[in-house]
């Protein structure tokens, strides 16, 4: 070999050399005189990045052992997945609750039972509602970070004076049907304008309005997609379609622009009411904060008043994944954001309840007398409301919201029946969930 | 060849070699194997046969997401190659400032695909996106463009215009290739323009047209970044869920990465059949100059 052959070998090495150790320092942590460094991965970006960052602050200077390395990054969960199979996940992951079962299926987190009894968290020190779906086949898998309650939202300018209050506004689905076909406006092409109430909007709980209606969709390890109660509430959702015309709707629906702004369809006066988190109101606190809304729980069909205060919840979620290198510094740092002042603190910051079962006065008047939400209090009380409910536990949980968003837009296209667009969904799911068993739990 | 300068040469093709190796060959051969097993990415693959290309010939979805691909690569590929063509000849006529439009017609090849969906939401919007404000200029009412199932894939299919301009590149380097003595010929026989497109141009830059079209059908069967971003979940109804999305989806959001792998091993089947297809189809078709 001669010595320009060696010299070019010795370039292209050190190349590759160099390209693993820089490549190599991106993914690995930079310790802190001293700390051990738990490396945080959550999927916040923008103002609720901030708030959490602000907590992360907060923890690394109240104590000199252990430092958060908070990286706001996207695609949490499919980067989590990857890293956690790659061997070398963050300490703590920030992923969906959602997610939960799939991943605690796939032996992806750490149990946290233990850790999390010694520290004194249990069903006495949340809410029922958010605390059952953390505990899984036995383990706890998660802690909250923060959640939300679904309630409707009303403008109270867009509505009739006499059922322009929370008191007065009407308590059932057929009433809101009706006021919903009232209200509702086209202009002279017959173009629709503003809508009293649609279902598909924002769309994004496609798999719950079964249970509004009594329903469920997992049921002793049974399917229940095409339930009665599921198939009332999809009639129900294409009522809609044949009242304003699914095409219609269509169109008006595609011009609505992202609930982040102020173009939102409900700020907008597009939408009278709408079904939407506790967080709504921060919006319209920042975008809108003249408009005048109110929320009410979301009414319950007529002959069901035994649901009356039902409410969807849903919450963000902190785990540990398998393989975490420093799994008792990364649960010191969740059991910090645990505390009833850090906990208080970061949900108002993102505008949303407390999943803890005491809340101070404090926490309520910040969101009252700052005016961001008035009605902060009912989402308090719907989290805590024995109807509530949330995502059914079970690891083919992302499949299963899909099905239901598909069989939602077969039926508000007017493309199936409801029998028919619910049928098809329970056979598929059924299907995977066969497969499921067979290739996850059972191995 | 002197064996010092084949170790030179090869010196020299090390990293693709290794770069082939490593990011080619180790998940070809990786993905054939996973197609075979149950395999979650977070749990050891266990081998379980044809379990997953038997599912996947009875799963519902499997077959929508396919037909939906094959429907648009039957829309695409031969709208995509007439526009190519023609922008094409247009541009390689002599006027002045030719460089100019050669240049704007290329530009919007690259833009980014996510960019380029974000974009085309807006122009395509029910509510105010320019297409419906032409329509309305003309007295007629737009289809749902995003939002009626029967819709969603003609509007990927007008969008894959956008990217004509690489191919466009290549038929303009092919025509100016053919020989000016063969139009000089077809004129003195009486041939317009229309007769020399015909009988000259087109069957002159034909091998081209060939490369084009199997470079376009493989990478419609591939379509995946505009319609992840432009119908999230390929709603309305699964109308615009392509195969890549199925794909994606199986292997990343539900963890079945053997299932995926299969779906890979299948789409490359079905690739490899649909070229070798065209490339029979075309045998009467296209002229080499060596025939």
């Amino acid at each position: 070999m001669t010595a320009r052959e060696v010299a070019g070998l010795c370039i292209a090495a050190a190349v590759m050399v160099g390209a693993a150790i820089e490549g190599s320092s991106v993914v690995t942590r930079k310790p802190e005189a001293g700390r051990v460094t738990v490396i945080y991965w959550e999927k916040w970006t923008g103002d609720e990045a901030t708030e959490m960052r602000k907590v992360v602050n907060a923890f690394n200077t109240s104590q000199d052992k252990i430092f958060v390395q908070y990286l706001s990054i996207s695609g949490v969960d499919t980067k989590t997945m990857l890293a956690t199979a790659g061997g070398n996940p963050p300490d703590v992951a920030g992923i969906w609750l959602d997610q939960l079962c799939e991943f605690s299926d796939a032996k992806a987190l750490t149990d946290l039972s233990q850790m999390a009894r010694e520290s004194g968290l249990g069903p006495d020190y949340y809410i029922k509602g958010y605390w059952d779906p953390l505990n899984y086949r036995g383990g706890l898998w998660a802690l909250p970070s923060t959640p939300a309650s679904i309630a409707l939202h009303v403008r109270s300018d867009l509505v009739p004076a006499d059922v322009a209050t929370p008191e007065t506004f009407p308590k059932t689905i057929e009433g809101l049907d009706k006021l919903a076909e009232k209200i509702s406006k086209r202009n002279s092409n017959g173009d629709l304008v503003m809508a009293g109430f649609l279902p598909s909007d924002p769309g994004w709980w496609n798999w719950a309005w079964g249970m509004y209606f009594g329903g469920k969709l997992f049921d002793a390890d049974k399917l229940t997609i095409d339930s009665p109660e599921n198939v009332r509430a999809f009639h129900w959702v294409q009522s809609y379609a044949k009242r304003f015309g699914a095409k219609e709707v269509q169109s008006f629906q595609s011009g609505f622009a992202n609930f982040a702004s102020p173009q939102d369809p409900f700020m907008l006066g597009k939408v009278a009411t709408e079904e939407n988190g506790v967080w709504k109101g921060s919006y319209i606190h920042v975008f809108k904060p003249n408009i005048k809304w109110f929320a009410v729980p979301f009414p319950y069909p007529e002959d069901r008043k035994d649901l009356e205060g039902h409410s969807n919840l849903s919450q963000d979620i902190l785990t540990i994944p398998r393989g975490a290198k420093h799994v008792k510094e990364a649960f010191e740092f969740i059991r910090f954001v645990q505390r009833q002042d850090v906990m208080e603190g970061l949900c108002e910051g993102h505008g949303k309840n407390s999943p803890l079962q005491h809340v101070s006065e404090e926490f309520f008047n910040s969101f009252i007398t700052s005016n961001r939400n008035k009605y902060i209090r009912l989402f308090d009380e719907l989290a805590r409301s024995p109807k509530a409910f949330s995502t059914p536990q079970i690891g083919v949980l992302p499949q299963l919201e899909n099905e239901m968003s598909v069989a939602f837009q077969e039926v508000s296209t007017e493309e199936k029946t409801p029998e028919e667009a619910l049928h098809d969904a329970q056979e598929r799911m059924t299907a995977l969930w066969d497969t499921y068993k067979d290739q996850v739990l059972n191995q | 060849m002197k064996r010092r300068d084949a170790r030179v040469g090869l010196l020299f093709a090390a990293p693709w070699i290794f770069g082939f190796l490593i990011f080619m060959t180790y998940p070809l051969v990786a993905s054939l194997v996973s197609s075979f097993t149950n395999f979650s990415i977070l749990r050891p693959p266990k081998l379980i046969g044809l379990q997953n290309y038997n599912e996947l010939f009875h799963d519902k979805v499997f077959y929508q997401s396919l037909g939906n691909t094959l429907f648009y690569v039957l829309g695409a590929v031969p709208l995509t190659t007439v526009c190519a063509i023609l922008l094409a000849l247009l541009l390689n006529t002599k006027v002045k400032g030719m460089s100019v439009y050669r240049t704007l017609f290329f530009l919007p090849t690259l833009v980014p695909m996510v960019a380029l969906g974000t974009l085309f939401l807006w122009v395509f919007n029910g509510d105010y996106g320019l297409f419906k404000q032409a329509f309305l200029k003309v007295h007629m009412t737009p289809p749902g463009w995003l939002t009626d199932p029967n819709w969603s894939k003609w509007t990927l299919i007008l969008i894959s215009m956008w990217g004509c301009g690489q191919a466009m590149v290549i038929y303009l380097a092919g025509l100016q290739d053919v020989p000016v003595s063969l139009y000089e010929a077809a004129e003195l026989d009486g041939a317009k323009s229309w007769a020399k497109t015909i009988h000259v141009t087109l069957p002159m830059i034909s091998p081209v047209i060939l490369f084009n079209v199997v470079m376009s059908i493989i990478g419609s069967l591939q379509i995946f970044a505009v319609p992840y971003v432009m119908f999230p979940g390929g709603a309305p109804a699964r109308s615009a869920y392509f195969y890549t999305s199925y794909l994606y989806d199986n292997a990343f959001q539900y963890q079945r990465m053997g299932y995926a792998s299969a779906m890979g091993w299948v789409l490359f089947l079905i690739t490899l059949a649909l070229t070798l297809i065209a490339l029979k189809l075309s045998e009467k078709h296209v002229h080499y100059e060596s025939n």
